[in-house]
């Protein structure tokens, strides 16, 4: 709540709206013991006083009634008014969207087309067969005006119970024995208020205006009962000769719907999650550089180097340390494999070599990463979107959010290519069906102009990499590429990549949390945790003896087909928050060799026959290097 | 040995593109009929790829979803209406993925008395007795009661989720993909957790997951569910190392390990068969290397294959 407050004073122009809007409340609550002269009280001798007259500060009417009077009395009955009516529309309006919603198949079908059909009139419209039906008054222009807002609500509500409805927790209510009306009130509606508030709150306004319309139309307040709209109304006639009787109640129309909307708009701003964690904040094209030390020298060796890297997400005070101090380089044909547990930073590593990570909040603060003797850290944006696809291409974890869902595959293999080389049309079609039967998609020809969703998981995934292959990379960075996919469709995957690696003599860094595919797939490894590697070698060695007590727990920790039932190692504890990292080594906490010497001050690497640890106590002693 | 769990000829049929009024155009079949027993005190796995049936088949089992055909019967009785708080007190169920299977606007004791008021109608005194016991057997510590889901990690959020299924005394739990969404070291702290717990409370298990390794550690028989069917039944022991359906060969040795040069398992396409125009015969056929005629027109169903394994196949591979 305090959060709400402060994010919402941070918004200037809602901070005004509340404050002017406070006011008008404020001041037509006390109405009724202000030292005002009676509202309706006619005196047609003193009809059309201007205003700062002798005893009519804002002058008279056209029957000599006091405007200030009925000015304050008519927001007040207008404020009343409207806020009746959105309360009324919000209750009916949430109430008929949660149960469409919540209850879904017939149900939401027919309340919503019945909502439909009364969206499909025009609201003013309705509101006046409303208002003929019932007769004037302004008890029967609230009810036309809450009527009339009604779908508003029941739609907005509707698609978010329809979310909230399918979560998990509300199977888990139906099973721990609560009711449809128990769900709906107490597991569901907590979770719509915020949307009912946000609701309410943009259109209290609007239909503060849309009952000054009725009134003015004079369907709502009846004489000599003052509201905003009757006001205007009445001051109608004489609106060349006396401007004032009708710029004093717009006036005040104007001041109290735009503080509302003013408000409404922050107090969505503030209670919108989205809205909240900066989304609208669109991300820098490349990852912000502000590297605190002079970066390491070039050329670096292989066909990618990162060096001694540092990214961390600066959140308002919060600091974390997502890549620390890490080294890699990749040689020409290699696979790396980049293991680690979530929250590791092995995909941010990944990201920050292309400048991929969204700023804010990300920050590469130090390192630098080498590839064809150029430091891609803090590179120019144009530097890196040339090489971005063509010389270091991506493949991502999901495919189905990587390609486009309405443009054909072949469109957006052709796409790829035509960003970083000007080839014809004919020859582009050509290259992507070439690059679909490179990936082994059976008739290419015809599935180049299929759509993503026409494809299955796996087929999507073939199409993802052969984009990343389309212009022919030194590099692919892989992250996590056969997560989502079937076992029996990630095995053909791992063995497609495997296969373009060596065809296509191109170098795959490839990130992952499964050992399985680590073994199978990659010559080297680089193991990491905490943001930090914690140990790297070859594959072989490292599957055979792991060095450093987390690598072995581990690879214990991960189960085997064919050992038949049996108790699963676990490592105690969980892995650290890298906002709030130890001083010495991360594992330290949750490792049994832990000494004191360990928590003290950063651990080193240890490095000796083609691997390095950071360990001070490992569990196999690394080969000291030979001298040549 | 009594049983803890039979189901009849189990199936589910879902319309599609189904008009305001009048009936569906097509239908599509997530579970074909499945007869099934679980013994008090087992745990019967079940492993299937993705849009097998296994979590429409779970959610059959706790009363979530109403079956087309068949009837389940727990524990002798009958419970076929689909009413989740009848089945609430004996089969319980742990969701896949931990954060959103708890309520984030309420509190972990708000959301552990529902079952412990609404199945069991205790007073304030007993809930708030049988929470801490509950509580103590989950490992948790008693403060993080008054907090909310969000502070919570995957793995500490999956043990509050036990924890909900244990307040409600259930005996059978169904563990729906319960460790995929956590990372490797925590899962095993979990799935320890829960062998624990059932020697403790003597519960029966189903453990839906997609990940056969961990099957096969936690299971005293496996059930290997392809096209909503299960296809082979056995002991987890032996139905990986020995099977007789393709299918369950084509899972085997699919499944990346260590020491093991990376092969393509099949050559074929790897589409499952179009669920709303199903081939008449055996719907593995179309990836299988043993298919033949026959194969293709009717759809093999389980036998008894050995001691105590079955298997859907008309020519089940070699013991």
């Amino acid at each position: 709540m305090t959060q709400f407050i402060k994010l919402l004073a941070r918004n200037q122009l809602a901070l005004a709206g509340g404050i002017i809007l406070s006011i008008v409340v404020l001041v037509s609550i006390l109405v009724p013991i202000l030292p005002l002269q009676p509202p309706d009280v006619t005196n047609t001798a003193d009809r059309f006083m201007a205003p700062f007259s002798e005893g009519h500060w804002l002058g008279t009417d056209h029957l000599g009634r006091d405007l200030l009077s009925r000015l304050l009395w008519g927001t007040r009955l207008s404020l009343a008014v409207g806020a009746a009516a959105a309360i009324v529309a919000a209750v009916i309006g949430s109430a008929i969207g949660i149960v469409a919603g919540y209850f879904g198949g017939t149900t939401d079908n027919v309340i919503m087309r019945g909502v439909d059909m009364l969206m499909a009139f025009p609201y003013i419209l309705l509101a006046l067969a409303i208002v003929a039906a019932l007769g004037p008054g302004l008890m029967n222009a609230l009810i036309a005006v809450a009527a009339v807002n009604i779908p508003f609500f029941a739609r907005n509500i509707r698609g978010i119970t329809v979310g909230i409805a399918h979560k998990e927790f509300v199977d888990a209510a139906k099973l721990a024995g609560k009711g449809h009306l128990t769900i709906l009130t107490t597991e569901i509606l907590p979770n719509v208020v915020p949307v009912i508030v946000i609701a309410m709150s943009t259109t209290i306004g609007w239909m503060i205006l849309e009952t000054a319309g009725l009134s003015f139309l004079g369907l709502g307040s009846q004489p000599p009962q003052a509201d905003l709209g009757s006001m205007l109304g009445e001051a109608r006639s004489a609106l060349i000769t006396n401007p004032h009787t009708s710029v004093v109640p717009g006036l005040m129309i104007f001041i109290i719907v735009m503080s509302i909307n003013l408000l409404g708009d922050g107090v969505r701003d503030a209670l919108d999650p989205r809205l909240r964690s900066g989304a609208l904040s669109r991300p820098k094209p490349t990852t912000t550089v502000a590297r605190q030390s002079s970066p390491p020298h070039g050329p670096g060796e292989g066909v990618l180097d990162i060096r001694e890297l540092e990214t961390q997400f600066h959140v308002g005070k919060r600091v974390f340390k997502a890549v620390n101090q890490v080294s890699l380089n990749i040689e020409p044909g290699e696979c790396l494999g980049v293991i680690g547990e979530s929250g590791s930073g092995k995909s941010v590593t990944a990201l920050s070599v292309m400048g991929l990570v969204a700023s804010p909040p990300g920050v590469i603060t130090g390192g630098a990463v080498f590839h064809g003797g150029q430091d891609l850290v803090g590179a120019r944006y144009s530097t890196l979107r040339r090489l971005r696809g063509d010389k270091v291409a991506y493949i991502f974890q999901d495919p189905l959010s990587t390609l486009h869902p309405l443009i054909r595959v072949g469109e957006q293999l052709a796409e790829a290519i035509r960003v970083h080389h000007p080839v014809g049309k004919a020859e582009l079609r050509q290259r992507a069906i070439d690059l679909l039967n490179d990936v082994r998609i059976p008739n290419a020809e015809s599935r180049v102009d299929s759509y993503p969703h026409e494809m299955s998981g796996g087929m999507r995934q073939r199409v993802a990499i052969a984009m990343a292959l389309a212009n022919e990379p030194e590099v692919i960075i892989a992250d996590e590429p056969t997560t989502a996919l079937d076992v029996t469709v990630q095995a053909q995957v791992l063995s497609l990549l495997d296969d373009l690696r060596r065809e296509h003599n191109v170098a795959i860094m490839f990130i992952t949390h499964d050992f399985g595919v680590v073994a199978q797939l990659c010559d080297r490894v680089a193991v990491m945790y905490g943001g930090q590697i914690v140990e790297q070698g070859t594959t072989d060695d490292i599957l055979a003896n792991p060095a450093h007590p987390y690598t072995r727990k581990l690879m214990e920790c991960v189960p085997e087909l064919g050992a038949g039932r049996r108790e699963l190692a676990a490592i105690p504890g969980l892995p650290p928050a890298v906002d709030d990292l130890p001083p010495g080594c991360a594992f330290a906490p949750r490792c049994h060799k832990a000494q004191a010497e360990c928590t003290k001050a950063p651990i080193e690497m240890t490095r000796g026959g083609g691997r390095a640890v950071r360990c001070l106590y490992p569990e196999t002693k690394l080969v000291e290097e030979e001298p040549a | 040995m009594s049983l803890a769990l039979q189901l009849d000829d189990l199936s589910k049929t879902f319309p599609v593109g189904k008009p305001l009024f009048g009936p569906a155009k097509a239908h599509v079949r997530a579970v074909r009929p499945v007869t099934l027993q679980v013994e008090t005190g087992e745990t019967l796995g079940i492993v299937g790829e993705s849009g097998c049936g296994k979590s429409t088949l779970a959610r059959m089992l706790v009363g979530l979803l109403p079956p087309s055909t068949g009837e389940i019967k727990i524990e002798g009785h009958r419970l076929n209406n689909a009413n989740p708080a009848e089945f609430g007190r004996s089969i319980q169920y742990v969701f896949q993925d931990p954060i959103s299977s708890l309520n984030p606007r309420k509190s972990i004791r708000s959301i552990l008395e529902v079952p412990l008021k609404r199945l069991h109608g205790m007073n304030a005194e007993a809930r708030r007795a049988r929470i801490s016991e509950i509580f103590a057997s989950v490992n948790l510590r008693e403060e993080f009661l008054e907090r909310y889901p969000h502070e919570f990690s995957g793995g500490q959020a999956q043990r509050i989720g036990i924890a909900r299924a244990l307040a409600a005394n259930a005996r059978i739990m169904v563990l729906d993909e319960p460790v995929s969404a956590l990372d490797v070291s925590v899962q095993a702290q979990v799935l320890n957790l829960l062998a624990r717990l059932k020697g403790e409370f003597g519960l029966t298990y189903l453990f839906i997951s997609h990940d056969l390794a961990v099957v096969e550690a936690v299971s005293d028989r496996v059930a290997v569910m392809y096209f909503g069917a299960v296809v082979e039944v056995g002991k987890a022991e032996k139905i990986f190392a020995a099977p007789r359906h393709p299918y369950t060969n084509l899972l085997a040795g699919s499944a990346p390990v260590v020491g093991r040069p990376l092969t393509p398992p099949e050559a074929k396409g790897t589409e499952l068969p179009d669920p709303l125009n199903p081939p008449p015969g055996c719907p593995f056929a179309p990836r299988c290397p043993k298919a033949t005629e026959i194969c293709r027109d009717v759809d093999p169903p389980l036998e008894q294959m050995g001691e105590d394994q079955f298997a859907a196949c008309h020519h089940p591979l070699d013991a």
